[in-house]
């Protein structure tokens, strides 16, 4: 065969190829969404998001305490989290010099690459083993350590984004360093803080494996932060692994229910910075 | 560290204690280095914790404790050699999966796609690294492991069956099923990485390679591609890290079986999945301290390989423009 024909038939058959990958996996997406969507939307009614879980093989109940505990537990995440993923990149970025921000850096990315069941084990180790029983507290905590990666170089990475000439006309006003942080440097990139916050509580609502010997699991209401709690991961992975037909129904709507408040809360934060971006230009 | 701040131009006049402290720099300056140093305090805990704990096991087997191939908790028997095999078995499937249609998908959307539709299509790759493990674990355990079972692994069975990796009964669940859904997990972060390291490569090179009349896959290929290849090798490294620490959706279709085995069709077990399923019912140091050095184990290889990776990953986005 004439080699400029074939060259260009090879051409064309790769790029289609390439073609072809892109929409397989990106039609993974609706697939997944697809299915819980089928399996899923019967099952999430009102007794769904206000009934506790019935005794194991009866039919019915709901999983309120499951998801009022994720509640809980990410609560607790970001109180730890956030502070330190705040204030930690404000050094980074403001105070820091080099060699000591570039320590702190490399280590987050440490962290960020931690495997989840590793964090729950180093939550188990330094929380549930000294208490002697499973709480809420170690459950946020690990998920806390997950979420502090994200926080801090996303708000490092923003903070870096607002422009010196902003720094320069703060101080040149005679304010202190700490005043032109707290009244400009943050004010102007409070868009992308948010959208790495928003992420940090994304990533950490799916996350199982830490929770499994942290906060454990809860038939019941957690009656303080410091009993075993009930969340919607767990609760997913129990049923899903259970024999019981009537279980699976209800892991199907709370897969549903926790994929759809992560992707709203990720197109959420996209819609948060595209703002960002729309008023800084403007 | 507060001295080694320079806030104002040095006065000749010596400062009060006052004075130093009025304008709060200093105190601001300390409070947020703590909670900078806390997440570098709570890691180096993190790993102390994981030796000292492990310690016991550390003791009795030494570095049998990677090379033994019993698992016996009874006996207080503890040989890791099955869990290090099942996770780098199930990590290669994943990556023999997820490195070819991640990488052809990123080609597709950085050299051929529109800038819209590449964009959205990232988007939407991002949305599903997002996607919870436990999610696509629930979808392997009832949609994916019946279809491998009834169609996927009989025909492998009739098709590829005089090769040692596809023998024995077809479960549905084993080795084969953590590896799809793991390429699953993968190739998000293989497209979105590799897609930046091809924008990265200058246009120049392209016009270079079309101009000595090379068709559009020639230039992609014989170009661009080796211009970013340590991006997209960052990329596949990254992947592997996670590959390796992904726990969920993998201890939910892995079959939980203490052997090793040739075929890709039977049971097996992964590092992450052996501590999920066995940390919480562990009685005895021996056992909890053989588990937790797995987890160190697993700590090990994934900080070695997100190293390199992000290493390769500097190494390319760091040279050479992005496309304008």
């Amino acid at each position: 065969m004439d080699p400029i024909a074939r060259r260009n038939i090879v051409n064309k058959i790769m790029l289609t190829v390439t073609g072809i990958c892109t929409v397989l996996t990106v039609s993974t997406l609706f697939l997944i969404l697809g299915y819980l969507v089928v399996n899923g939307w019967r099952s999430v009614d009102w007794n769904f998001f206000t009934k506790l879980p019935m005794a194991a093989g009866e039919t019915g109940g709901g999983v309120a305490n499951a998801i009022v505990g994720s509640g809980i537990v990410i609560l607790i995440a970001m109180v730890i989290g956030i502070p330190v993923g705040f204030l930690g990149a404000i050094y980074l970025a403001e105070f820091g010099g080099k060699t000591v921000p570039m320590l702190i850096r490399y280590t987050a990315d440490l962290l960020n690459g931690v495997p989840s069941i590793v964090i729950g084990i180093f939550a188990w180790t330094v929380i549930v083993v000294p208490m002697h029983h499973f709480s809420a507290w170690a459950g946020g905590f690990a998920l806390s350590l997950m979420m502090i990666p994200i926080g801090l170089r996303a708000t490092e990475q923003f903070l870096r984004g607002v422009p010196n000439s902003l720094r320069e006309a703060s101080l040149a006003l005679g304010a202190s360093k700490t005043r032109t942080i707290i009244s400009v440097i943050v004010p102007a990139a409070k868009q992308g803080i948010l959208t790495g916050m928003i992420l940090g509580v994304a990533r950490i609502a799916g996350e199982t494996a830490p929770l499994l010997f942290t906060s454990l699991n809860n038939q019941y209401w957690a009656k303080s932060p410091n009993e075993p709690t009930a969340a919607l991961p767990v609760l997913i992975y129990n049923y899903a692994i259970s024999p019981y037909e009537d279980l699976h129904r209800q892991a199907w709507a709370a897969g549903l229910v926790l994929l759809v408040l992560v992707l709203i809360a990720n197109i959420a934060s996209r819609w948060v910075l595209s703002r960002g971006a729309a008023v800084q230009r403007g | 560290m507060a001295t080694a701040v320079v806030t104002a131009p040095p006065s000749s006049r010596p400062r009060k204690l006052g004075q130093f402290w009025r304008d709060g720099d200093h105190i601001a300056h300390l409070v947020t280095l703590i909670f900078a140093a806390s997440v570098f305090l709570v890691t180096v805990f993190l790993v102390y914790e994981l030796w000292i704990h492990s310690a016991p096991s550390r003791a009795k087997f030494g570095f049998s404790f990677l090379t033994g191939k019993v698992w016996d908790p009874v006996a207080e028997q503890f040989g890791a050699l099955p869990f290090i095999y099942g996770t780098v078995l199930t990590s290669f499937l994943a990556l023999l999966i997820s490195v070819p249609l991640g990488v052809g998908a990123a080609i597709f959307l950085a050299e051929l796609a529109p800038p819209r539709l590449s964009n959205i299509c990232t988007f939407l790759v991002e949305l599903l690294a997002a996607v919870p493990s436990v999610i696509l674990g629930l979808l392997a355990i009832f949609t994916m492991v019946p279809l491998l079972r009834q169609y996927g692994e009989p025909f492998l069975k009739r098709t590829l069956g005089f090769l040692p990796l596809f023998q024995g009964p077809a479960y549905g669940v084993g080795y084969l099923a953590a590896g799809l859904i793991l390429a699953i997990m993968t190739f998000p972060f293989i497209i979105s990485i590799s897609r930046e390291a091809l924008l990265a490569v200058p246009r120049e090179q392209r016009e270079a390679a079309l101009a000595l009349g090379a068709t559009k896959w020639e230039s992609t290929w014989q170009v661009v591609v080796p211009y970013a290849r340590l991006g997209i090798l960052g990329s596949i490294f990254l992947a592997l890290a996670r590959a390796l620490g992904e726990t969920m959706a993998v201890t939910m279709v892995i079959g939980n079986d203490t052997g090793i085995h040739t075929s890709l069709l039977s049971p097996g077990y992964t590092i992450a999945a052996v501590i999920a399923n066995m940390f919480s019912e562990a009685t005895g140091d021996m056992y909890l301290s053989s588990l937790i050095e797995l987890g160190l184990v697993l700590f090990a290889l994934t900080m070695v390989l997100n190293g390199a990776a992000q290493l390769l990953i500097l190494a390319t986005t760091g040279k050479g423009s992005r496309q304008p």
